[in-house]
């Protein structure tokens, strides 16, 4: 039993195809918080097979999309400097900052390398001592963890040329704004199933007990997330608006304390800024004070130069869920994935990337 | 647009189509250039087919095979997806300094074995050798000729409505079993690389008489890229259906692991046919009488369109765009 | 955001293991995972195992679901 193939059967699928359908009968917008569920999303046709009731809305989950030109700047100003190598997770390359990229940047000499784990930048650095690796921390809480782990790894080992850029980003508060800002109405929300395998399901409370919106937490096969829409119609149908799990075999409530209390005692909030929702305050991590030794914005003066932001790109209303991908003037036309303008196009969680590949095509 | 080349644009996928249509065919261009099959036929009084292709495979020792063994398959593969006859090669060989002569043996020897069972003769070659670092090893470049026989007309640009598409096996194996032997990915499996000969497979489905329209070998990029190449020359729908497409349970871990989809993942021994509905069952048979098409399937048909498209239908009934590669096959975490 | 899958632990060397998925083994850190034991699932994120897979939740979901769609398809017919 691989826990994977069994959770894509086609027939237990249309078993809960039937039952959404008979139980839907309030039109309901719900938003897939995450990148990752997006793509599923998209990859199985889940839209096609869902009711005309039930609408799904994506949302600003996608840590390459969200990180702001001045970051990706700063990465490739540090990609250029003499005797750095640095170590990136594979979506990051192709994403177009103010004025480059990092896969551009690697094409002119730059010593830029594809990790598939912290732990290969831990290698990388160990292989080269005279050269300083830094690694490029994104993601949410399910990656975070993991980097927090290399830090502390370099630590016990003695490591000086291991440095960390942290572009870590924190879900909850994310959301909050995206809320408060009244933008988009929602019935319910697909939560982040690895997110919350770390931070719990208990993370999600505040949205069903401030906003009134149905929560649940969702894995990514096919039958996850229709069971995790069902679950939502069910609330909505019966006035409820609650935290449930979908992913029972991978999340609980308290989510893994091992791994929070690691990233806790390596990181701590900051304000961050979110491509198309400004600086969200504690929504970022950033390295504590007694590892600034690990740190590369302290251990360098990096001058990324003036940012810009590529005229005409909605990729911020994207992110936010106020605009769909049709509905951006670029689409399809200048900003396509071989030649992308906004980060939306490039990762391949992107929203505008997903529309693309399947079908959303504006000839 | 780049102003230098990209890894990308060697991949397969898109950057690559557009390098070859906006920056390379906008120099060197003639008709039988520009039908832009696996290989060119021309008529010498009885037709020939002629191709080429390089290999900078890394690395050069995989498990289940080499860049010999890929160079020889590669070429005489391309030939085969015209119909041809492969009947001769020619071999030349970029060298970096410093390439260990007993490497250079085991590399020769690949060749030799897998030109006999391909049945093709080197008949001409060359030999470079440049300084350290300006090589990776060894580069290989063969092009080959083959004799097409009378009646057989098979072109990516013969499709019709109708086909049914005929895979000739599991999709995924090499370009796996490479990324398993790549620094950086390091994972064990027994995965090896499904490099074959397939003119043999091919002339015995040529041999029973049926109506086949297109043949290719989905190499870099994966079957998606050449399923929407294809779609474009004969400018048809084509429609796959995902249960029915064999991958084996490595290559599925493997994919899940790294974030990749196995439809974009290179084959070095498998081939998509497409096939008259009538004669369908009997190229499939056939292929499954072969070694290198025991495990062939029907995993789809071609449709009638307005634009050539390619689209699947998932698991769960729904039907799903598929488009070519873009970029490079990148490791994915989010 | 995260590709993560489940791999089973074949062995274990102080906080590294050898996992298995579908065949494939691969190294995996269990830094964030301590608990974990030859024989577990673990959900495996870049190469950390980020928690134990509970399976048998994984049995009473798959239930859940048979149930459902035995409904269904009395509903239907």
């Amino acid at each position: 039993m691989r826990f994977a193939s069994e959770f894509r059967e086609g027939r237990l699928a249309q078993g809960l195809i039937a039952k959404i359908e008979r139980s839907s009968h309030t039109p309901v917008n719900f938003m897939e918080f995450c990148g990752s569920h997006t793509v599923a999303i998209f990859r199985y046709g889940i839209r096609q097979v869902l009711p005309k009731t039930v609408t799904t809305l994506s949302g600003p989950g996608c840590p390459i999309c969200v990180t702001a030109n001045i970051d990706l700047d700063k990465a490739i100003a540090l990609a250029r400097s003499p005797n750095v190598i640095t170590a990136s997770f594979g979506d990051v390359l192709r994403v177009p900052g103010s004025y480059t990229s990092l896969q551009a940047v690697r094409a002119e000499g730059a010593d830029v390398r594809v990790i598939y784990s912290a732990m290969d930048a831990i290698k990388i650095a160990k292989d080269n001592p005279h050269k300083q690796v830094v690694l490029l921390g994104i993601g949410f809480e399910t990656t975070a963890p993991t980097i927090a782990s290399s830090i502390l790894q370099a630590e016990e080992e003695d490591l000086t040329n291991f440095l960390v850029l942290s572009w870590h980003k924190l879900s909850p508060p994310a959301m909050q704004a995206l809320l408060n800002s009244g933008e988009v109405a929602l019935d319910g929300l697909i939560c982040p199933g690895h997110v919350s395998v770390i931070t719990g399901s208990q993370a999600w409370e505040f949205i069903a007990r401030d906003y009134q919106i149905p929560c649940v937490v969702s894995g990514f096969e096919p039958l996850d997330i229709l069971q995790c829409i069902d679950m939502l119609v069910t609330q909505v149908e019966e006035g409820e608006a609650r935290v449930e799990i979908a992913y029972s075999r991978g999340v609980q409530r308290g989510g893994n304390m091992v791994a929070q209390q690691l990233m806790n005692k390596v990181f701590e909030p900051c304000p961050a800024e979110w491509r198309g929702m400004g600086t969200i305050p504690a929504s970022g991590l950033k390295l504590r004070e007694e590892y600034s030794r690990f740190d590369a914005e302290q251990v360098f003066d990096i001058d990324p130069g003036p940012t810009r932001e590529p005229k005409g790109c909605i990729c911020g209303d994207v992110l936010r869920g106020v605009s769909t991908p049709l509905e951006c003037p670029l689409f399809g036309k200048t900003c396509t994935p071989e030649n992308p303008v906004g980060a939306c196009m490039v990762s391949s969680e992107g929203s505008c990337f997903t529309y693309y590949l399947c079908g959303g095509k504006n000839d | 647009m780049t102003d230098a080349i990209l890894l990308a644009h060697g991949s397969g996928g898109k950057l690559a189509h557009q390098l070859i249509e906006e920056t390379i065919l906008s120099d060197i261009s003639n008709p039988l250039l520009a039908r832009m099959d696996d290989s060119a036929v021309i008529d010498f009084g009885g037709r020939l087919a002629f191709t080429t292709d390089s290999y900078v495979v890394n690395p050069i020792f995989f498990p289940g095979g080499d860049i010999g063994k890929l160079a020889v398959c590669g070429t005489t593969n391309d030939l085969a997806m015209s119909g041809a006859d492969p009947a001769y090669l020619s071999l030349a060989f970029i060298i970096e300094e410093g390439f260990p002569l007993s490497d250079l043996k085991r590399v020769l020897r690949s060749i030799r074995d897998a030109s006999c069972e391909a049945g093709v003769q080197i008949i001409t070659g060359d030999t470079k050798v440049v300084n350290r670092g300006c090589a990776d090893k060894l580069y290989i470049n063969t092009a080959g000729i083959g004799k097409i026989p009378p009646g057989v007309g098979i072109s990516g640009a013969n499709i019709v409505p109708g086909d049914k598409i005929i895979l000739s096996g599991p999709i995924g194996d090499h370009g796996i079993a490479i990324m398993s032997k790549r620094e950086g990915l390091r994972f064990t499996t027994r995965l090896v690389s499904d490099c074959a000969p397939l003119s043999g497979m091919v002339a015995e489905m040529i041999a029973t008489g049926a109506d086949i329209h297109a043949l290719r070998d989905p190499t870099r990029g994966g079957l998606a890229t050449t399923l929407n190449e294809l779609s474009k020359q004969s400018q048809v729908k084509i429609e796959i259906v995902e249960e029915l497409i064999p991958v084996r349970d490595e290559v599925l871990g493997a994919c899940e692991m790294l974030g990749f989809d196995p439809l974009y993942v290179a084959n070095e021994g498998k081939l998509v046919a497409f096939v008259s509905p009538r004669d369908a069952r009997q190229v499939l048979d056939a292929m499954r009488r072969h070694p290198y098409g025991a495990e062939a399937q029907v995993i789809g048909e071609v449709e009638e369109a307005a634009t050539p498209s390619v689209v699947m239908k998932t698991v769960l009934g729904a039907s799903r765009l598929i488009d070519m590669l873009v970029g490079d096959l990148l490791p994915r975490i989010c | 955001m995260c590709v993560a899958i489940p791999a089973l632990i074949e062995s274990i060397d102080g906080h590294l293991a050898e996992v298995e998925i579908g065949g494939i083994t691969r190294q995996a850190n269990l830094q964030l995972c301590p608990q974990a034991k030859v024989g577990d699932y673990v959900i495996i994120h870049t190469g950390y195992a980020i928690n134990i897979l509970d399976q048998e939740e994984a049995r009473e979901t798959l239930k859940l679901l048979e149930a459902i769609t035995r409904l269904a398809v009395e509903e239907e017919g």
